[in-house]
């Protein structure tokens, strides 16, 4: 008996489905622009289940923060924000059809989305075909540049680069051996890749000072490795470039105190792992580790105390205990970037992707880090880099700011040295700059 | 031996000047104590012309506040105020060089104005600052960062240093003008077995003259080359040992629940899941009620975790399993939902930012050769797997209630015959299997992460365990898991290259099918009438 009402209901929630997309589908996305004083719809699409969870819940709290602020202060061209919050539970394809739906059943104007690449990577043809607009929040390995799509994370030279640079000056102890060991997927490798070549064209270190070496997806034991790690820098000449990703961290600092492997020996400097991440490890075996971050929560700019208060007070409204009521660099992003397409939509009196991409272009705006700037071409952003170091109550000591703003380059100038990005005034995205001309990548058959 | 003597003279060094230091600081919170040297100096580093003298300046200073002044200056949060500086503290208000709140003519505290900016550090600066900041620690009371901070000074480029690590240098011997003195510290660095020199001494072989210091020096390479080859090889099979343990401790209780019972849990993982949420749970409960006695908590929390399991595994046998037994396929499909159910439940009700922390005497470890340490969380997961299968083994050998349990497994119908309740024996079986696997949680949590999600990396592993080892026998569980621990941690650096860990794994997978393709039954296939029938039914 039960298995016919089953499947009857699944009949019927099938057909429901149907006609919704077939409705959603069916009108022109331009309606939306006309609707008159009716809200304004925005997705939301962070993975509140599965193995992101961790890092992705948070994101949205903070987006859907930044939504009520704007909110509070009227709006956007007199409508209110209304989020339409979707959790694709840390499966890649659920990502591609969620974005579908709330580009096409709830028409939203803009996503604010994504963590991991492959994420961004599963979702970029849905945002190109339906034209979309998608901002995302993480440091990524770059070699992108979708028109879509406004990466307010950092390039590898926002973030991984002035890390070596900082590692190998005497401030950074004079490293010259480095350790590259991440998670077998496609940051990690890609930000290695590049790294490789910065280390040996640039800093001219030989291939035999860098080790490279990657574990899968929740990879528990990391006894050999860090055997490893410990002879390769017995000499107390080399650092680990940390690029693992997600819960395997907690198994490989907890093997790293329990070695006798001390952060002022071989220091750790971590590309994907911040305070939110820290609240989740025993601190005390990790203090004095690196990481390399655009933001850290224990900055003392006025900005940032006011920000930091704002969203303890958020949590005390919601429930989430204190304790776990930390803010990140993902988190600072995806708070600025919620305010920079208010400021696009307003600027533009639109809320139609191309407008709103235009009037991002150059778009200043302010943040918990002071000043944040949309790059006027390739639709990254231009912001400062910090390097900090863990202290004993889970938060980050700046040891190191870069000066002003650092610039981003989505096509890491070690590996495409003639490679930009435009998309202002009718450029074509990516483009190689051949004897003084630009050949658009899209125009290559 | 030079190391100890050095550590000596730095806390002597230290001792010397934190009692020197203690009167000033103590004084800090006095008013007047920042001097108005002090405070002339603080306020020419709002002038980016006069910023560099005023911290060469700072950096010859011995006064306590240099400290919160420059990491001030460091982190953004010194402001200019009326003639001098004024630090931003915590809850946003400024306060002056002594710690005082400024107060503003209505005598209000005073918080920047909007858009007001920090004293900017100028970018040639930020080092010297951080370098003096670092200085500052040798004087710490903190022995730790005593010693972090003398090997950062080694390594500073900063000639002032020299003098404190003139001890140190003494390893420096080996490159020496006298041909004597060379051979004599390749000699001492070839008894300590220094890794640490090994690099050094490799270098100074190539350039060497002398005949004689040469064979000595290749003498001590090779010494400290066997040494670092012999402990690499005890490294690898502690590592196998301890993966082993690891994998034993997970699979233990699906070796009763799958093994004994037949029964295909794949909620196996969550019940591992709810030991270590067990243990968190004790953690946070002792940290809130019993801070003082923190590091017991573990004690209560290995038998809790057991508990817990093993009563969360009655439940569901006494709720949905047992409608289920003679049908592995929807068992299967049953106890996946039940595991996705417990997962994003715990998600739910715990959050994802759990971590347990083992107690202080399960960190670190014990030295057993020069540089190979063996951790003790890892020590105990060995000793905890032995001790929870030699439990397992007594009960099931020796006592009436093992002997009941083995009784319905082998042949359930004879067994109710002889009036033994198996309804009853089936579920406190089941529950006897959580239970371990709960201990099992509770252990892992030491090494490994607590979260939602860690039931699904333990289950295929568990699964492999048994299924190895031959279905129903426990010997077949411990040499199984010791077996594919090994091979792993063997396999792993003879692979070598930039993905050892994975293709150890995928090596390790492949040797596995290959050899069930072989033998089916695994290592240990039950024998007798029952199970050839069961065979060959299935």
């Amino acid at each position: 008996m039960s298995a016919r009402v089953t499947r009857r209901d699944f009949l019927k929630g099938t057909a429901a489905v149907g006609a919704g997309l077939a409705a959603g589908v069916g009108f022109p996305a331009v309606i939306r622009a006309q609707g008159g004083k009716e809200a304004i719809k925005v997705g939301v699409l962070h993975s509140l289940s599965g193995t992101m969870a961790i890092s992705e819940a948070p994101i949205k709290e903070i987006v859907l923060m930044a939504i009520e602020e704007i909110n509070k202060t009227g709006g956007v061209l007199g409508r209110k924000v209304e989020p339409v919050v979707e959790d694709p539970a840390s499966n890649w394809d659920l990502f591609a059809e969620k974005s579908k739906k709330l580009l096409l059943q709830d028409k939203v104007a803009a996503v604010f989305g994504c963590w991991t690449s492959v994420s961004r990577k599963s979702v970029l043809p849905v945002f190109e075909k339906y034209n979309g607009l998608l901002f995302y929040p993480v440091q990524y390995e770059g070699e992108e540049c979708s028109k879509n799509v406004i990466y307010t994370g950092a390039t590898i030279n926002q973030q991984a680069t002035p890390a070596i640079d900082y590692l190998m000056s005497p401030e950074g102890g004079g490293k010259t051996k480095f350790y590259l060991l991440g998670s077998d997927y496609v940051y990690p490798r890609t930000t290695n890749k590049i790294l490789r070549l910065y280390l040996t064209k640039v800093k001219k270190v030989p291939e035999s000072d860098i080790a490279e070496e990657y574990t899968p997806f929740h990879h528990q034991d990391y006894q050999t490795i860090v055997g490893k790690i410990k002879s390769f820098g017995a000499a107390g000449d080399a650092a680990v470039i940390n690029t693992i990703n997600g819960d395997s961290n907690v198994p490989f600092f907890k093997e790293l105190a329990n070695q006798g492997l001390t952060a002022d020996r071989t220091p750790t400097m971590s590309f994907s792992f911040a305070e939110v991440e820290l609240q989740t490890l025993d601190v005390k075996p990790l203090v004095g580790h690196l990481a390399s971050w655009n933001y850290f929560m224990s900055l003392r700019t006025p900005e940032n105390l006011r920000w930091v208060k704002a969203y303890k007070a958020w949590c005390a409204k919601h429930g989430t205990p204190d304790k776990q009521c930390v803010t990140d660099d993902p988190m600072m992003h995806a708070y600025v970037h919620v305010h920079l397409w208010a400021k696009a939509v307003a600027k533009a009196e639109s809320t139609d992707v191309d407008a709103v991409l235009r009037a991002l272009e150059g778009l200043e705006i302010d943040s918990p880090v002071g000043k944040y700037k949309v790059d006027p071409k390739n639709h990254h952003t231009w912001k400062p880099v910090y390097l900090g170091k863990i202290r004993p109550d889970g938060q980050f000591e700046v040891v190191w700011k870069s000066k002003g703003w650092v610039h981003p380059e989505p096509w890491s100038s070690v590996t495409y040295p003639s490679r930009e990005c435009d998309w202002s005034n009718g450029g074509k995205g990516t483009y190689d700059l051949v004897e003084g001309k630009h050949v658009w990548l899209s125009e290559r058959k | 031996m030079a190391l100890r003597t050095e550590v000596v003279s730095l806390v002597a060094v230290a001792l010397l000047v934190s009692t020197g230091g203690l009167v000033p600081r103590g004084a800090a919170a006095a008013p007047g104590a920042a001097g108005p040297d002090f405070e002339a100096i603080a306020g020419q580093l709002a002038a980016p012309a006069t910023q560099t003298t005023a911290i060469a300046a700072l950096g010859g200073l011995t006064d306590p506040a240099v400290e919160p002044l420059l990491r001030a200056l460091k982190d953004g949060a010194l402001y200019r105020w009326n003639t001098g500086v004024a630090v931003l503290g915590d809850d946003g208000a400024l306060r002056d060089l002594a710690g005082r709140p400024v107060l503003d003519s209505r005598g209000q505290p005073v918080v920047p104005r909007e858009g007001q900016e920090a004293i900017a550090l100028e970018q040639a600066s930020f080092g010297r600052v951080q370098a003096i900041l670092e200085r500052l620690q040798v004087f710490t009371g903190d022995p730790e960062a005593r010693r972090s901070a003398a090997f950062k000074l080694g390594s500073s480029h900063d000639l002032t240093a020299v003098p404190v690590l003139a001890r140190a240098l003494a390893k420096l011997r080996l490159l020496a003008a006298v041909a004597a003195t060379r051979a004599d510290a390749a000699r001492a660095l070839g008894r300590l077995r220094s890794e640490s020199a090994l690099a050094e001494l490799r270098a100074v072989l190539e350039r060497e003259a002398d005949r004689a210091t040469r064979q000595t020096m290749q003498v001590a390479v090779q010494s400290i080359d066997s040494f670092v080859f012999l402990r690499s090889v005890v490294g690898y099979l502690f590592n196998g040992l301890s993966l082993g343990a690891v994998l034993l401790i997970m699979s233990l209780g699906l070796a009763v629940t799958f093994g004994l019972m037949g029964i295909i849990n794949m909620a196996h993982g969550e019940m591992l899941m709810v030991g270590s949420y067990t243990a968190w749970v004790v953690q946070e409960l002792f940290a809130t009620h019993f801070a003082a006695h923190l590091d017991y908590y573990f004690v209560i929390a290995l038998p809790l975790s057991f508990l817990t399991a093993g009563l969360v595994g009655l439940a569901l046998e006494l709720g949905i399993i047992r409608f289920l037994y003679g049908r592995p396929l929807e068992t299967l499909i049953v106890t996946w939902g039940i595991g996705m159910i417990f997962s994003q439940s715990a998600r739910l009700y715990f959050g994802d930012q759990t971590s347990v922390n083992p107690p202080t005497w399960f960190r670190g470890g014990v030295e057993v050769l020069r540089g190979l340490i063996f951790p003790w969380s890892r020590i105990f997961i060995v000793i905890l797997a032995l001790g929870a299968l030699a439990a397992l083994y007594l009960l099931l050998r020796y006592t009436y209630a093992g002997l009941r349990v083995q009784a319905v497994m082998q042949n359930r119908s004879m067994a109710a015959c002889l009036g033994i309740s198996t309804r009853r024996i089936d579920a406190l079986t089941f529950a006897l299997g959580t239970g371990l696997a709960g201990i099992g949680g509770c252990a892992l949590a030491l090494i490994g992460t607590v979260d939602p999600e860690v039931g699904k990396t333990y289950i295929v592993d568990a699964f492999m365990v048994v299924v190895l080892g031959g279905v129903g026998k426990l010997v077949g569980a411990v040499v199984a898991s010791l077996g594919i621990g090994l091979a792993n941690k063997l396999l792993e650096p003879a692979i070598g290259g930039t993905a050892g860990a994975i293709y150890a794994k995928v090596a390790v997978l492949a040797i596995v099918i290959w050899f069930l393709q072989w033998k089916p039954t695994g290592l240990f296939p039950s024998r007798g009438r029952a199970a050839t029938e069961a065979a060959e039914a299935g």
